[in-house]
C-alpha cells in the first residue's frame, strides 16, 4: 500500500483552512444553543397556540364533543318528548336560555333545543369513527403500496383509483339501501367503504417520499428492518399530513351523514341527529324556519370547526411556513 | 479457493489490483468468523471487481417494460487497504453515490463483488449480512436529511445498538451513546436535543457518531462535508482524520472537490461516467496525472498561489457529459476529449498502467484508462 505523502505547501484554500481549525470549535460548540430538547410536535403546540383559529375551532369542538358526551349538562328536556297540542311549531323563545323552549319547537311538539344537543352525538360518533376506520385502512393500503411498490403498489393503487371512481354519497346511499334497519354503526360502514381512498393516497405519496429520505437509507445501512423502518422511521413523519387531511374530511363525513339521513337513507328516527331533524324540517320550512335553521347552524358550526382546526394544525406541522 | 481467485484475476483486466484470496466459508457462521477477523495494516480489506449497476428504464404503468437501462456504475474496480483513505472524484451524475451504495449493499449490484475480507458481500443475506453492516458503515452528504427529525440525538445514535443489540448491553447503552457524542466533539448533555436544534456542522458530526457506533473497520463517506460551510467542512475533515487514526478506519471518500479529497485521501480514483479514469496514489494523480479528464479537473481548480497561475494552462472542458443511459462508444471520455481520435471510438481503453510508462520508475506509471495517456503538467502547486 502507498504511504500517505507529507502535505505539501500551498495547496488551495479549504484545504490550507484544515489545519489547525479543530481547536477552535469544539469550545464553541459546547456553548451554543440551550439545552431544551425541542421535539417538532412540540414547536408544533407552541406555533398553535398563537393562533386564534385553533382556539376558535378548538372551544367550539370541546362544546359540540362536550355535548355528544354528555347531553343532559345542557338540557333536562327529553329530545322525544312530544306535545302536539301544546308545542306544535312553537316559535323560539330567544332569551330563554338553555330552556326547553330557547328554540322553540317542531312540527311534533318536541323541544328543538333538546334535539339539537341530543342531535349531536349521532354526528359526531359517525364523523370520528369514520375518521378513524378510513385513516386506519386507507393508511395502511397507502403505506403498503407507498412502501413495497412495484405489484402491490400497481394492485393496490388500481383498486384506490376504482372506488376513487364512486362518489362518497353514491356509494354510501347504495350500500345503506341494503340496510333496513339502520343505525350509527351501519352509516359508519357504509361511509368508511367509500371514503379511505383520499388518505390512502395522501399516505402513499408520503412514504414515497420519506422512504427515499437519507435518514431511511441510514437506517437499511444498519440492518434495520422492514418493521422498523415503516413503524419508527417513516411513520412518524408522515401522519402530520395524514392527521391534517383525517381532520377536515371529519367534517366532511358529518355533512355526508346529515345528507344521507336528509335523503332518508342515513340515520332513522329513533335516533336523534341532525340530519333528521333537518330532514323533518324541510316541509315546514316557510312556517317555520327555526325547526331547520338551528340544527343546520349547529351542523355547520362542527363541520367548519373541524375544517379550521385541520387548517390549523396544518399550518402549524409545516415548518416551511414559519 | 485457488480456481475462484484465478477466476476473478481472469476476469479483471487490471493488472495493478491485488488478487482477491475469496474467502472458502460456507456456512453463515464461518462466514461471520471471517467477517469479524481482524485485518493486518496495509493489506487490502476491501476488494471491488468489475462492479455494475444497471438502473432499467421501463415504459408502462402496470405492465412494465424495459426499454433501456441507465449505466450508473459500469464495470469498478479497485481496492481498499486496511487503515488508509481512497478519495473517489467525479463530477455530478458519474456514479460515485452509486458506488458508495453498492459498497453498502444498498443496491444490489447487476454484476461484479465487492469482497470484504475476501468474502464477496454482495450475495449474502440475513445474519451474515448483518455482520456486514456492522463492519461497513457509512456518512451521508446531507445532513439535514440523513438524521430522522422526529427523534432524539440519543435515540438516532442509540439506534445502531438496538439493531445490534450484542454490541452493547442494554444498561450501557445511553453511556456509549454520550461517549461517542463526546468522541466527535459534541456535548453529550445533548443526548435528549432533537436535529433541528443543532447547526449543519453539528449534525454531520452527529452522523459520524451513528457510524462509528457499532465500531466499523470500514466508513463510506458519499460527499460528507460538501452541504457544509468552507469553514465547517474543515473542522469535520479534521474530526475525520482524527477518528482515522484513533479506531483504525478506512474509509473510501467521495467529493467533487479536489482539495479536500488530497487534503484526506492515500490514494485518489477518478471516476467519469460510470467507469474508472484514472488511480493512484495522491501525488501521482495530482502532480502526474496522465488521463485528459484527471488534467482537465485539476486545471479548473483555482490556485491561491498567483505565481503558480501564471504560467499553468487551463483546460476548457467542452459540451456536456453523455447521458449514462447511452454513453459513448469506446471510450467514454471521447466527446469531450481534445485528444480523441479513431481508436477512441472503437476501443474501450482498460484501466492499466499505460504501455509507455509500463515498467519505469516514474509518478505517470500507475493506472490510467486512456490510449494516449501522456503526462501534462496542470497545476502548478496545488
Ligand atoms: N435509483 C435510480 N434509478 C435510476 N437512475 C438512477 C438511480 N440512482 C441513480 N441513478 C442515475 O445514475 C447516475 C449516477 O448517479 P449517482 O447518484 O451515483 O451520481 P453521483 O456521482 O453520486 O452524483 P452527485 O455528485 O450528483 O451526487 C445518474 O445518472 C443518476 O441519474
Ligand atoms: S482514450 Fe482517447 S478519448 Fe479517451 S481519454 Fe484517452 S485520448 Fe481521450
Ligand atoms: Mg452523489
Amino acid at each position: 500500500m502507498p504511504e500517505k505523502t507529507s502535505p505539501e505547501a500551498g495547496r488551495s484554500t479549504v484545504a490550507a483552512a484544515v489545519v489547525g481549525a479543530a481547536e477552535l470549535t469544539e469550545a464553541t460548540i459546547k456553548t451554543q444553543g440551550q439545552n431544551k430538547p425541542r421535539s417538532l410536535g412540540q414547536d408544533a403546540w407552541r406555533e398553535l397556540r398563537g393562533s386564534w383559529l385553533f382556539w376558535a375551532s378548538g372551544v367550539l369542538l370541546v362544546i359540540f364533543i362536550v355535548m355528544a358526551a354528555f347531553p343532559t349538562l345542557f338540557t333536562d328536556v327529553d329530545p322525544r318528548q312530544a306535545d302536539l297540542r301544546g308545542h306544535y311549531l312553537a316559535p323560539p323563545n330567544w332569551s330563554h336560555f338553555f330552556q326547553g323552549d330557547w328554540f322553540g319547537y317542531n312540527g311534533q311538539g318536541q323541544s328543538v333545543y333538546a334535539r339539537t344537543v341530543h342531535g349531536a352525538r349521532a354526528s359526531i360518533i359517525v364523523g370520528v369513527c369514520v375518521t378513524i376506520a378510513v385513516t386506519v385502512f386507507g393508511g395502511l393500503v397507502g403505506m403498503l403500496a407507498g412502501y413495497f411498490g412495484g405489484w402491490v403498489d400497481g394492485l393496490l393503487s388500481r383498486i384506490t383509483d376504482i372506488f376513487f371512481g364512486i362518489p362518497l354519497l353514491l356509494g354510501g346511499l347504495t350500500l345503506l339501501q341494503a340496510f333496513t334497519h339502520r343505525t350509527v354503526w351501519t352509516v359508519t360502514l357504509g361511509l368508511a367503504t367509500f371514503g379511505w381512498m383520499q388518505i390512502a393516497r395522501v399516505m402513499r405519496g408520503a412514504v414515497i417520499t420519506q422512504k427515499q429520505a437519507d435518514f431511511v437509507t441510514a437506517a437499511r445501512a444498519l440492518g434495520a428492518g422492514t418493521g422498523r423502518i415503516l413503524f419508527r422511521h417513516i411513520l412518524p413523519n408522515v401522519l402530520g399530513p395524514v392527521i391534517v387531511v383525517a381532520t377536515i374530511a371529519l367534517g366532511g363525513y358529518i355533512s355526508t351523514e346529515a345528507t344521507l339521513s336528509y335523503l332518508g337513507i342515513g340515520l332513522q328516527d329513533p335516533v336523534v341527529s341532525w340530519g333528521v331533524d333537518i330532514s323533518a324540517a324541510q316541509s315546514q320550512l316557510r312556517d317555520a324556519p327555526h325547526v331547520l335553521l338551528v340544527p343546520a347552524t349547529f351542523l355547520s358550526l362542527t363541520v367548519l370547526a373541524f375544517i379550521l382546526l385541520g387548517d390549523a394544525v396544518r399550518d402549524a406541522l409545516d415548518p416551511k411556513l414559519r | 479457493m485457488a480456481e475462484n481467485s484465478k477466476k476473478s484475476e481472469a476476469v479483471d483486466a487490471t493488472p495493478n489490483v491485488s488478487e482477491v484470496e475469496v474467502s472458502d466459508a460456507s456456512t453463515t457462521a464461518e462466514v461471520e468468523a471471517v467477517l469479524d477477523a481482524p485485518v493486518e495494516r496495509g493489506e487490502p480489506i476491501l476488494q471491488v471487481r468489475n462492479l455494475v449497476k444497471h438502473f432499467p428504464l421501463t415504459q408502462g404503468i402496470l405492465f412494465k417494460k424495459q426499454v433501456g437501462a441507465v449505466k450508473a456504475v459500469d464495470g469498478v474496480s479497485f481496492d481498499l487497504y486496511q487503515g488508509e483513505t481512497l478519495g473517489i472524484v467525479g463530477e455530478s451524475g458519474c456514479g460515485k453515490s452509486t458506488v458508495a451504495k453498492l459498497l453498502m449493499t444498498l443496491e444490489t449490484a447487476t454484476s461484479g463483488e465487492v469482497f470484504y475480507k475476501g468474502q464477496d458481500i454482495t450475495k449474502l443475506s440475513g445474519r451474515a449480512l448483518k455482520a456486514v453492516r456492522r463492519n461497513i458503515q457509512m456518512v451521508f452528504q446531507d445532513p439535514y436529511t440523513s438524521l430522522n427529525p422526529r427523534m432524539t440525538v440519543g435515540d438516532i445514535i442509540g439506534e445502531p445498538f438496538e439493531i445490534h443489540p450484542e454490541v452493547a448491553p442494554k444498561g450501557d447503552r445511553r453511556k456509549r451513546v454520550q461517549e461517542l457524542l463526546d468522541v466527535v466533539g459534541l456535548n453529550p448533555e445533548y443526548i435528549n436535543r432533537y436535529p433541528h436544534q443543532f447547526s449543519g456542522g453539528q449534525r454531520q458530526r452527529i452522523g459520524i457518531a451513528r457510524g462509528l457506533a457499532l465500531n466499523p473497520e470500514i466508513i463510506i463517506c458519499d460527499e460528507p462535508v460538501s452541504a457544509l460551510d468552507v469553514s465547517v467542512q474543515a473542522q469535520v475533515v479534521n474530526l475525520m482524520e482524527k477518528l482515522q487514526d484513533e479506531f483504525n478506519l478506512s474509509y473510501v471518500f467521495i467529493a467533487h472537490d479536489l482539495s479536500i479529497v488530497r487534503h484526506i485521501s492515500d490514494r485518489v480514483g477518478v471516476m467519469y461516467l460510470g467507469k474508472m479514469a484514472e488511480i493512484g496514489t495522491d501525488s501521482e494523480i495530482y502532480d502526474h496525472p496522465t488521463h485528459p479528464y484527471t488534467q482537465a479537473l485539476l486545471s479548473a481548480v483555482p490556485v491561491p498561489d498567483p505565481d503558480a497561475r501564471e504560467g499553468r494552462e487551463r483546460i476548457i472542458l467542452t459540451g456536456d457529459v453523455p447521458s449514462p443511459a447511452n454513453p459513448p462508444s469506446g471510450c467514454r471520455f471521447r466527446t469531450r476529449c481534445w485528444k480523441a481520435e479513431d481508436k477512441c471510438a472503437q476501443e474501450v481503453p482498460l484501466l492499466a498502467v499505460p504501455e509507455v510508462f509500463a515498467g519505469k520508475k516514474t509518478p505517470a506509471a500507475h493506472e490510467s484508462a486512456c490510449h494516449f495517456a501522456e503526462e501534462k503538467q496542470v497545476v502548478g502547486a496545488a
